[in-house]
């Protein structure tokens, strides 16, 4: 891709539009995710121990145990697939994504209005029956499928201005977050600091762990040999060639931060970029070797607020805060 | 003219066999916009009747399921909110179109556009120099003591005049086929995004029936509306930032604001992403403050400007008048144009017609009366069994007596309340209202239409050719507004 494609009009963006872009994206991301990890905790999952996960990944253990006795594999699927009361279930989500898509409608495609309106009518269909443990991968692939039509949709039909910088941007913050959390939680059960190197831990776990970001094979094909935190750490946080990889997506924003500054003079998006070319200095294989000997968990922690505050340059500084 | 022999030969070899949509169907007393009994024989409709006639009532049921659900899927829908769930409802769709003749089309396109200039003069003439009242042709109390009337608007010039840029006209038909106007909408009609989507729906599921029948299209609206508001623009201007300006996403037709934004190409605001500095309108943008030109806004007076209004209201733009009354920024429709549409003023449109073009209007009005005038309250009294009443303020037809339909007890109520109040209502003659050929649970059977053009003006008045056909759905009902239960129908405008 250029970097100096030329303007294709004059056609401002309503900054509150863009913020609505950002957060559409995020939100039909966060579906896929959600879906994908509870996939594949449902498929890999031994003990309801990896149900507890899934709430601290999405920060969520305190809300859920004020509402559901314990935590089982059905109360956190409902937790997550019908409880509308849970802003981190699917059914919140939907209902974000469709409240922004609906704020956007005069500039997203009719394809993509039609199938969020779709998408949305099928998840508020769910209900008890769909989350028996012989429905509950069904229902993820379906949760799958409508958030990847989203994206295919879009990359098909949605018109290449501001607005879809904007979303594009939401999309890869989302991921790089949700990676984020997904290594923060599983990486110190799988990895106490006294065994880093140690080639003898469960490789049912890593295998989990790889599964819910989606990376698996990709894995595989860089890493024939087993399990190596390092290498996990690497691969999640510093390639740059894995779709839900923190180094690629930052870089991604990074390249749309870029086009939005260039093409259309948007100048509140530098201490965005700023950021982001920090960010992307630091997540480099021998930087992340380095933190996984010296504990990634602070560094992840940090990581988080760091995407937080990125997204907030971005709303801050271009989507008229 | 050779396809058209064609065709009717076809008409005649066709519809001897086969029991199809229009079996069993009788429109009675009423005016079939379909059958159009005691009119001479048009080809088209005669094509269009002979095609009904084959066509098989299980094949448009199934339509009629593919096309409601499609509407939904698409979300061309008005969104009703309760308990903070959304609930987006479809405005039901009838598949049978309704049909106009070019020579009838003639008729409502004239009239509008002469019911449009008499509305634009009877405007400027009472936020000037009020000759007509001065004349006592129309009663000096009814504008002035009327809640649509605007002080802020005195002394006040719009370009060209033009204060009623886009107006719905309520038209209906009586037995014999007389078109009459019902009422007049010059605040923000809305509808016309039902138009263009029902001709979409149209050509999706029916493409069959429509076949070689040359309807007048109606994909057009957005770019007269468009070039209206550029017209408006304050002069100098080269290239106007137009807005559609909106209460939000939770207003009931949010829908049409998305549509008409889209078919314009311009960006979708509400109040909130409007500010006025130094008397001039700008938008927040990505890349900051950018100027506005034009505004159509489809939010009401009230809501405008809570310098000049509703100090309470939040959906509006503070300072925006005062931008407007400077020549900034165009504001479409313009404000105080209430005065206009109300139903007591609507009494006197034929005579407002007369005093400012000389001439008789050309779609005349329902027979009216205005129950603040002496005889015309006694007459309503003692008629009320008959009439239908209607209070001058309101619209979507709420508080509506419909005489014929009402129980004693109701009448009673209703004849208190007009005595209490006589100025806050008038009167007019039930209507036997023309029906059309509708799909219903007990097959195809006569219901009640009015229709809706849209005249959009800037220097010029152009009308969409057809217009937003509603459809009272249950038997009998004469109420066709979208909040009472009703639906709609393609309007086609034959060419």
């Amino acid at each position: 891709m250029s970097e100096t494609l030329p303007v294709t009009g004059t056609m401002h963006l309503i900054a509150r539009h863009a913020a609505s872009a950002v957060w559409l994206a995020r939100y039909i991301e966060r579906i896929e995710n959600l879906a994908r990890l509870l996939d594949v905790t449902k498929t890999f999952s031994d003990d309801d121990g990896n149900w507890l996960t899934i709430l601290r990944i999405n920060g969520d253990a305190v809300g859920f145990h004020k509402r559901y006795p314990d935590v089982s594999q059905a109360n956190v699927a409902r937790f997550y697939l019908l409880d509308a009361d849970n802003s981190s279930s699917v059914q919140a989500a939907i209902a974000a994504a469709k409240e922004n898509a609906r704020t956007l409608r005069a500039l997203i495609s009719t394809e993509m209005w039609l199938q969020i309106n779709v998408f949305h009518g099928r998840i508020r269909t769910l209900s008890g029956g769909d989350l028996t443990p012989d429905r509950l991968s069904a229902v993820c692939a379906m949760l799958k499928d409508g958030a990847q039509a989203h994206v295919g949709i879009s990359e098909g039909t949605f018109y290449r201005d501001q607005c879809w910088h904007f979303t594009m941007i939401g999309r890869y913050l989302e991921r790089a977050d949700q990676t984020t959390r997904l290594l923060d939680t599983r990486f110190n059960a799988l990895a106490p600091r006294a065994d880093a190197n140690d080639p003898d831990i469960d490789a049912g776990k890593w295998h989990a762990l790889l599964r819910a970001a989606g990376g698996y094979h990709a894995y595989r094909r860089e890493h024939p040999h087993g399990y190596r935190p390092a290498e996990v750490a690497g691969f999640l946080l510093a390639n740059t060639a894995f779709p839900r990889a923190v180094a690629l997506n930052l870089a991604q924003i990074d390249w749309h931060l870029t086009q939005l500054r260039l093409r259309y003079h948007l100048r509140g998006g530098a201490r965005a970029l700023e950021r982001v070319d920090n960010l992307c200095g630091i997540l480099t294989h021998e930087g992340v070797a380095d933190l996984v000997a010296r504990g990634l968990s602070p560094f992840l922690d940090w990581m988080q607020r760091e995407i937080g505050a990125l997204h907030g340059d971005v709303i801050d500084g271009l989507c008229g805060g | 003219m050779a396809q058209t022999a064609g065709t009717q030969t076809q008409t005649q070899t066709q519809s001897s066999d086969a029991p199809g949509l229009l079996q069993g169907y009788d429109p009675d007393a009423f005016f079939c916009e379909m059958l159009r009994n005691g009119q001479p024989p048009h080809p088209g409709l005669e094509l269009l009747r002979s095609r009904l006639a084959q066509f098989p009532i299980d094949t448009l049921r199934r339509r009629a399921v593919d096309a409601e659900r499609d509407l939904l899927e698409r979300g061309i829908t008005f969104t009703v909110y309760s308990d903070a769930t959304a609930i987006d409802r479809i405005l039901p769709f009838d598949l049978i179109p309704r049909v106009i003749t070019a020579a009838e089309w003639q008729q409502i396109e004239t009239g509008v556009i002469q019911r449009v200039r008499a509305l634009n003069l009877f405007l400027h003439d009472i936020y000037h120099g009020q000759k007509i009242l001065a004349d006592g042709v129309v009663p000096r109390a009814l504008v002035l003591g009327n809640a649509g009337f605007c002080a802020t608007m005195v002394g006040f010039d719009v370009p060209f005049g033009t204060y009623v840029h886009v107006c719905g006209t309520d038209i209906v038909r009586d037995e014999t086929g007389r078109f009459m106007v019902l009422e007049d909408n010059a605040r923000t009609p809305s509808g016309v995004a039902y138009v263009v989507e029902n001709r979409h729906m149209t050509q999706r599921v029916l493409s069959d029936v429509m076949a070689g029948l040359k309807v007048r299209g109606v994909d057009e609206y957005g770019l007269h509306l468009h070039r209206a508001l550029c017209e408006i623009a304050p002069p100098g201007v080269s290239d106007p930032q137009v807005v559609l300006l909106s209460p939000g996403i939770f207003n009931s037709a949010y829908f049409e604001h998305v549509f008409l934004a889209r078919e314009m190409g311009v960006p979708l605001v509400e109040g909130r992403d409007l500010v006025v500095e130094n008397h001039r309108v700008f938008m927040h943008t990505t890349a900051g403050l950018a100027p506005v030109h034009s505004i159509y806004r489809r939010l009401n007076d009230d809501f405008l400007d809570p310098d000049v209004f509703r100090p309470d209201s939040a959906l509006g733009v503070r300072g925006v008048i005062e931008a407007w009354r400077r020549g900034n920024v165009a504001i479409a429709n313009a404000v105080g144009t209430g005065v206009a549409d109300d139903k007591a003023v609507y009494a006197y449109m034929p005579r407002i017609i007369r005093y400012y073009l000389a001439e008789d209007a050309i779609l005349p009005n329902v027979d009216t009366r205005i129950c603040a005038e002496a005889d015309a309250l006694a007459y309503t009294l003692e008629h009320l069994a008959e009439l239908v009443v209607k209070p001058v303020a309101e619209s979507g037809g709420y508080g509506i007596l419909i005489g014929p339909h009402a129980t004693r007890a109701q009448l009673a109520e209703f004849r208190a309340r007009l005595i209490a109040d006589p100025t806050n209502y008038i009167s007019q003659p039930t209507l036997k209202l023309s029906v059309s050929p509708t799909l219903t649970d007990s097959g195809v059977a006569p219901r009640h239409v009015d229709l809706r053009p849209f005249a959009v003006t800037g220097r010029d008045t152009w009308v969409l050719p057809g217009g937003l056909t509603r459809v009272a759905l249950r038997q009998g009902t004469l109420v066709v507004n979208s909040s009472q239960g009703g639906g709609s129908k393609d309007t086609w405008v034959l060419a």
